[in-house]
Formats: structure tokens, sequence, C-alpha cells
């Protein structure tokens, strides 16, 4: 209960701020994603908005010796940028733009009665499992402490 | 589609962020979505535990669905071929595994504490996916 309770919670109130901001249309992200037609700024009120809260929670999370209902902070700390972390954020990008796509948004979206995010988050399943084979396959890869 | 106001963003931004926020308050955990996909179907190397993973998940469309029964139902138009869907899946399943990350994990959480790693990521996907819409958009369809 101690896991299960704030991670629903928490998943509500994060797939309720993406369908209020329209988040989980695709229309909208790819609309602020295209520069160079009719721009829609919504995506960035969006994040601009969300950093907020997030900023200051981890301010107040370094008044703070461990979580309220955990033992112990488990937030990244390294800060070297690497090929592995530029090369997989650019692929993700070219995926988010070619279809409008990230996996909240479509996650959330499952329930809102269109079936593209079905195929989606299937694909990106798919996706993300060729990641743990082929990690797998590399015995010699860096840790993922990022 | 229909217009969006300024303040219904940042209402729905400010949700995104509190719940991030609170996250990281009650259980140490950075919200990420990609990672807690790749935590709930075992997948994972960022140990967040499988219950609170899977809850999260599971809370992200009951959440959605909470707005369209109370506020209003949100459009979801995609004007991708399936072909084109199961591509962009692909990448965005691969790239946010090898690049630890996605819009929440770098975008919100890790800007927001400013971590070099999750700045560099968000430029890098914001202007990979702004060169593909282009590309998408004024190259080809143009």
């Amino acid at each position: 209960m101690r896991n299960l309770f704030p991670g629903l919670i928490v998943g509500i109130i994060f797939g309720a701020g993406l369908a209020l901001s329209d988040m989980v249309n695709p229309a909208r992200v790819q609309a602020f994603l295209d520069v160079a037609g009719d721009w829609d700024p919504t995506l960035m009120f969006v994040m601009g908005a969300a950093l907020v809260p997030s900023a200051l929670a981890y301010l107040i999370r370094r008044r703070m010796t461990r979580p309220l209902l955990g033992d112990l902070f488990a937030i990244p700390e390294s800060r070297t940028l690497d090929r592995r972390l530029l090369v997989g954020a650019a692929m993700f990008g070219v995926g988010w733009g070619l279809v409008g796509f990230c996996p909240g948004p479509a996650v959330a979206g499952l329930v809102l009665g269109a079936w593209q995010p079905w195929l989606f988050v299937v694909a990106m399943l798919a996706g993300m499992a060729l990641h743990h084979v082929f990690t797998a396959t590399h015995a010699t890869a860096p840790s993922y402490k990022g | 589609m229909e217009a969006m106001t300024p303040f219904v963003a940042i209402g729905g931004g400010l949700l995104i962020g509190s719940a991030a926020g609170l996250l990281l308050l009650l259980t140490g955990r950075v919200a990420g979505v990609s990672g807690m996909i790749a935590s709930a179907t075992r997948m994972g190397s960022g140990g967040t535990p499988w219950s609170q993973a899977t809850a999260f998940i599971v809370g992200l469309p009951i959440g959605a669905a909470l707005i369209a029964l109370l506020v209003r139902t949100p459009e979801v138009i995609v004007t991708s071929s399936v072909p084109l869907l199961i591509v962009a899946g692909l990448l965005v399943g691969f790239g946010t595994r090898l690049g630890n990350g996605c819009t929440s994990g770098h975008g919100v959480c890790g800007m927001a504490r400013l971590s070099p790693r999750s700045l560099a990521a968000t430029a890098t996907f914001m202007a990979s996916a702004a060169a593909t819409v282009f590309i998408l958009r004024h190259v080809i369809g143009g």
C-alpha cells in the first residue's frame, strides 16, 4: 500500500493534467512543434507551468533527509553528457515529431475513444523491449545511472 | 481543432508539475513516464518498485477519463498512417530508454532541478522533433 496508493494518486493527477491541457491531442503537440507553420504555444504554457511546482518540490526536498513515505531519494546524480543520452533523445524527438505522441499522453489517451494510442503504445513497448534485449546482449555497456 | 486558452494550459501544467513534485516528496522518485513504463513492464533499470510504477501508469488514463467526465472530452486528432504510428512508437520506446527519459522525466522533472543531462536531452528532443515536423510538413508535404 505504501507504494500503490501514492503511485495511483500521482498518476491520476498527472493524467488529469495531460487531458486538461490537451497534451493528449497529437495535433496540438505537432502544432507546437511546427515552428514554421501555424504555431500553437499551448505546450510552452503547459511545460512552463509544470516546472513551477516541480522546481518548488526539489527546493523543499533539500530540507528533507528522506521522503515522507520512503527511505531515500532516488534522484539521478550523473552530470555527464554522453552519446547515449543525446542519441536516445534525438531518436525520441523524431518519433515524437512524426506523430505527436510521447509516452505519458499516449497512455493517458488510451481511454479517450481513439484507437491510435493503442497501436502507438504497443509499438512503443516493442521499442523498449528491443532496447532491453539490445543492452542485455551488450554486457560491456555502461550502467544506467543517469 | 478547438481554441485553447493559456489559462487552461497553465492549469493543466500545474497539475502535471504538482503530480511530479508530490511523487518526489512522498516516495523520493522521479515522475518520468517512460521510466515508469519500463519499471511496470519489468524492463526498468531505475528501481522504482513495480507496484508503484504500475499504479502510476494505471492512474494516467483514469485521470484523463475524469477530465473527460467532469470537464470536457479532449480531442485526440491523429492524422498519421498505421506504418508511421508503428515507426514512431518504436523510436519513442527505444529512444526514451537509450536516453533515460522523455518529456516528463527530462522535461518536467530534470529541468526543474537544472540537471545538465536533462537540459541537454530536452534541447535535443525538442530540436529533433521540430526538425521532423518541419520536414514532414514543409519539405515532403509542402
